[in-house]
């Protein structure tokens, strides 16, 4: 697997306390307000724009999306390569990857907003997004309310583990970041000539 | 429970009484910066949680601490028996502050855009199913809840999964994305197009 280079052990014989440390906080607040600020410039915490994305109509969440992917995907893996970083790979569990995702898109279409647009959209006085976020923590207890049972069941079927994509296919890292940035690049191009918004 | 399956099966009705036949996402309000400027951002701001606080983006866990969190007040034995806050205890730590400041980023851009809406409706969503609240209130949290459990299960959201998850290129990120998509597509075109 790979090398961790800013992995340290956790410290011996302190309980995990339920908050976490003050530069951590730091951050999280900051890089948090950065993240609320551009997804509501971008449009991504409106209804509309995001519905519009589901109904095929409006492509912004999308181009967003493809343009943040090949930004951040060939920065972290060029820091990666450089050891400045470690991976964080949820493991691929193609069972419920797929029951998850669907369930997820099906609800997302419901309430119109998802788990960080939501934040967003209350920020921006679209007050129904509490709506949603009641929804969400309600959502959680049950999830863990049955979390032994998904974990015996669902979470096993198709466990690969944390994988990348590159230990799947017979190609370099290097060589299937590149490719995959110019696919993602291309299809920018297509999408922006068919869907100007 | 009741009351939910009511507002569920509300909405193909209301939908038919309301005015329009079909809603287009486009005769509403965009972005109003350029996505390519806002995706970008995005990505750098990726790198910038990677490399200094050893974290990707992720927002659908805020949920399930915030549950934990009410869990232990009001039925503590019950929660800490649970299996998924067992493996991930409640925790206010660098992604539920993440969180919490996204409203406020959130906040201080439509601000300062004059893009703050102040309203209980999204203006398409009365065009198609008209100005019961309650209808919005039952519908909202039925899709929050039902997300909820698809994040969980999948092990992450739009973010999680969908940004920090496919940059690395994590076929089960690939997956799940994939599969919101086909999801959303699939719930949204029967509600809104007729």
């Amino acid at each position: 697997m790979n090398a961790s280079p800013k992995t340290r052990p956790p410290p011996a014989g302190r309980p995990v306390s339920s908050v976490a440390a003050p530069p951590q906080l730091i951050t999280g607040v900051l890089f948090g307000l950065a993240f609320g600020f551009l997804l509501q410039k971008g449009g991504v915490g409106k209804f509309n724009v995001l519905l519009g994305q589901l109904l095929l109509q409006d492509f912004t969440v999308a181009k967003v999306m493809v343009t943040a992917i090949v930004v951040g995907m060939v920065g972290v893996f060029t820091l990666h390569h450089f050891g400045k970083v470690n991976l964080h790979l949820k493991p691929t569990r193609i069972g419920a990857n797929l029951t998850g995702g669907l369930l997820f898109g099906a609800g997302f279409a419901l309430l119109g907003y998802c788990p960080g647009t939501v934040a967003v959209a209350l920020g921006q006085g679209s007050w129904d997004a509490l709506f949603g976020m009641v929804g969400l923590v309600a959502g959680s207890w049950i999830f863990a309310e049955l979390s032994g049972w998904s974990k015996r069941t669902i979470e096993k079927w198709g466990d690969l583990g944390k994988v990348q994509l590159s230990d799947l296919l017979p190609v370099p890292r290097g060589t299937l970041v590149g490719i995959i940035a110019v696919l993602l690049i291309v299809g920018l191009f297509v999408l922006e000539r068919a869907f100007p918004r | 429970m009741k009351v939910l399956l009511t507002g569920l099966a509300l909405l193909p009705l209301s939908a038919a009484v309301a005015a329009e036949p079909g809603v287009n996402a486009l005769d509403y309000s965009g972005p109003a910066w350029s996505p390519y400027v806002v995706g970008a951002g995005i990505g750098v701001l990726s790198w910038l949680t990677f490399y200094l606080s050893d974290k990707p983006i992720g927002a659908s866990s805020f949920y399930a601490h915030l549950a934990g969190f009410i869990g232990k007040r009001i039925a503590p034995r019950r929660t800490k028996s649970l299996t998924y806050f067992k493996d991930k205890p409640p925790r206010v730590g660098w992604g539920f502050v993440f969180v919490v400041a996204t409203i406020v980023g959130g906040a201080i851009a439509a601000l300062t855009g004059g893009e703050f809406t102040n309203e209980w409706l999204p203006p398409m969503w009365e065009a198609r199913f008209g100005d019961g609240i309650a209808l919005r209130a039952s519908i909202g949290f039925v899709g929050g809840l039902l997300m909820a459990l698809g994040a969980r299960l999948a092990g992450g959201c739009t973010s999680g999964h969908g940004i920090s998850g496919t940059l690395q290129l994590n076929p089960g990120s690939w997956i799940a994305v994939i599969c919101l998509f086909i999801g959303g597509i699939g719930v949204a075109m029967p509600l809104y197009l007729r």
